[in-house]
């Protein structure tokens, strides 16, 4: 059952499932799902503390929630939460600008989509995290490897869903922004950007997940400093505990950000609320 | 009353010409030239049957199709509606009403637009909000707030139910009385077609195949005789029959 736990997490982490914006709000619902979670982990220490879990294999979770406190007091923490969230922006930031970029491009122009769009197709077909050997050998096993490695899984998600968010646009609306006056840039603007919106959040959430998996993984070829880092050597010295605070951490930072761009999408897109409610 | 004397005594300058237009799709011609006047201020009705070219003639019309030939000019400003009420869901109505609007007050006259159309209070709704009936209200005013010397009209209200579509003829003709704009309506519903047009035009073979005047007064009834003859006529030159 604890085996659950540990397999449960990471994933989390890595990929937040892409939830519906859809999706029904159930009031009571929630505090119904979170039952099995708390009766879980309260399974998971009862085990921990009786002796049926060592400690080598799996501490209890007020271990590793007394660990967290012990790091984060010391500072160690937040050094090492720094760099990996520094490494996890500047690769959105670099993949996911060039994504926007390019999705656009072959959105908008018959050109751009048929001279970019093919090789993306063929690179998608690549798993990005293996391509790790061959980076190691472009970029070497630096920084660049690690950024290099987060712009590549963000760069999909945003580049299919610019290009399909712009596609499904209705030709028709564009058309009476035309009769209303409204040229490239004004229809660019009040049409397209909103138009596409909602697929862009749809992008950015699975490119944020593609982008904490890239990490956990660059972060354990030759890293110095990041939670990965700190995950690799406290296995080397057995601290069970600190590896479990790591993939509570890397698990905390995906549901963080799910969470901050849940609140975002809710606050842009205000006008499918009203197109739920017909 | 008067104002009609006139114009029909001196016709009004041409607020659209159009010329040999051609548009076809492939090895179909669609528009084998088609001529056509609008005069100031006048309404006419374009029939025809399904598929024969209205909408692609309307389009063209409003500028929206660039491989067409032939000479189209609208003397002033034209607005467009069309069957959908094409209105953008992420803009409250308000919102969509001032699309493109440009100059002095444009919260004004978009207030004064939707209060023609019945719809002040709707300003802050989503469009997704509104019936159907609204939100074509909605795109009318859309149209009206640009001060159009020419209203391109697309089947505007065939998606509608039938009482909402007499609501809706009943409107156009008020808008039409006190702002006296042109119109070009385009629909497949021949006492529509009677009761808003003062001409009416049926496209046919790639061309305007019948022009009909509709010298029917201004307060029109499909029981007057007149209009009964009317229909018949043009019912006939649609290839429908009538007892
Ligand atoms: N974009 C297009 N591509 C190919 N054929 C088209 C296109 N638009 C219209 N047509 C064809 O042109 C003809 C006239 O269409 P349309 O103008 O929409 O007819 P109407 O509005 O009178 O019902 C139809 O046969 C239609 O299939
Ligand atoms: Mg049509």
């Amino acid at each position: 059952m604890s085996g659950t736990v540990l397999a449960e997490a990471p994933e989390r982490a890595a990929r937040p499932a892409p939830v519906r914006p859809g999706r029904r709000y159930r009031p009571g619902g929630r505090w119904r799902r979170a039952a099995s979670p708390v009766l879980l982990v309260a399974v998971w220490e009862a085990a921990a503390r009786s002796g049926v879990l060592s400690p080598e294999k799996l501490p209890a979770p007020s271990a590793v929630l007394a660990t967290g406190w012990r790091l984060a007091r010391d500072g160690t923490l937040a050094t090492h939460l720094l760099d990996s969230l520094t490494r996890a922006g500047l690769g959105l930031l670099i993949g996911g600008g060039l994504a926007l970029l390019l999705g656009a491009v072959a959105g908008l122009l018959r050109l751009g989509d048929d001279l970019v769009d093919p090789p993306v197709q063929m690179a998608r077909m690549l798993p990005h995290l293996g391509l790790v050997p061959l980076l190691i050998i472009w970029v070497g096993i630096g920084e660049s490897l690690k950024i290099s490695l987060v712009a590549l899984g963000a760069f999909f998600p945003i580049y299919f869903n610019t290009y399909a968010g712009i596609r499904d646009i209705d030709e028709r609306l564009v058309e009476a922004a035309r009769t209303c006056g409204l040229g490239l840039l004004a229809r660019l603007r009040h049409v397209v950007l909103p138009g596409a919106l909602p697929a862009l959040f749809l992008g950015l959430r699975l490119a944020i997940g593609a982008a904490w998996l890239s990490l956990v993984v660059g972060e354990q070829v030759n890293a110095q400093t990041g939670i990965g880092f700190l995950m690799m050597e406290a296995r080397e010295f057995s601290q069970t505990d600190v590896v479990v605070l790591g993939l509570v951490v890397y698990a905390l930072l995906g549901l963080l950000s799910d969470l901050a761009l849940r609140v975002a999408e809710r606050r842009t897109l205000t006008w499918r609320r009203g197109l739920r409610a017909s | 009353m008067a104002t009609r004397t006139a114009r029909e005594l001196t016709p009004a300058p041409p607020v659209l010409t159009a010329r040999a237009v051609r548009r076809a799709f492939g090895p179909t011609t669609v528009l084998a030239g088609v001529d056509l006047d609008i005069a100031g201020g006048e309404v006419v009705a374009l029939l025809g049957g399904s598929g024969s070219g209205k909408s692609t003639l309307l389009r063209i019309l409003a500028g929206l199709d660039r491989e067409a030939t032939g000479e189209t000019t609208v003397h002033g400003t034209a607005a467009v509606v069309f069957q959908e009420h094409r209105l953008l869901p992420w803009k409250r109505v308000a919102h969509n009403v001032a699309l493109g609007l440009s100059g002095p007050d444009v919260a004004g006259r978009v207030d004064r637009a939707l209060a023609e159309v019945g719809l002040a209070d709707r300003q802050r709704a989503w469009p997704a909000e509104l019936s159907g009936g609204q939100a074509q209200r909605v795109a009318v005013a859309r149209a009206l707030v640009r001060a159009p010397d020419l209203l391109l009209l697309d089947e505007p209200f065939g998606a509608l139910d039938a009482l909402t579509r007499l609501r809706m003829q009943g409107l156009l003709r008020r808008l039409r009385a006190e702002h006296g704009f042109a119109a070009l309506l385009v629909t497949h519903d021949v006492e529509e077609a009677l009761l808003l047009a003062d001409r009416a035009l049926v496209l046919d073979g790639g061309v305007i195949a019948e022009e009909l005047p509709v010298p029917l007064g201004p307060t029109r009834t499909p029981d007057d005789p007149a209009f009964g003859a009317l229909r018949r006529r043009l019912l006939d030159r649609l290839g429908v029959p009538t007892p």
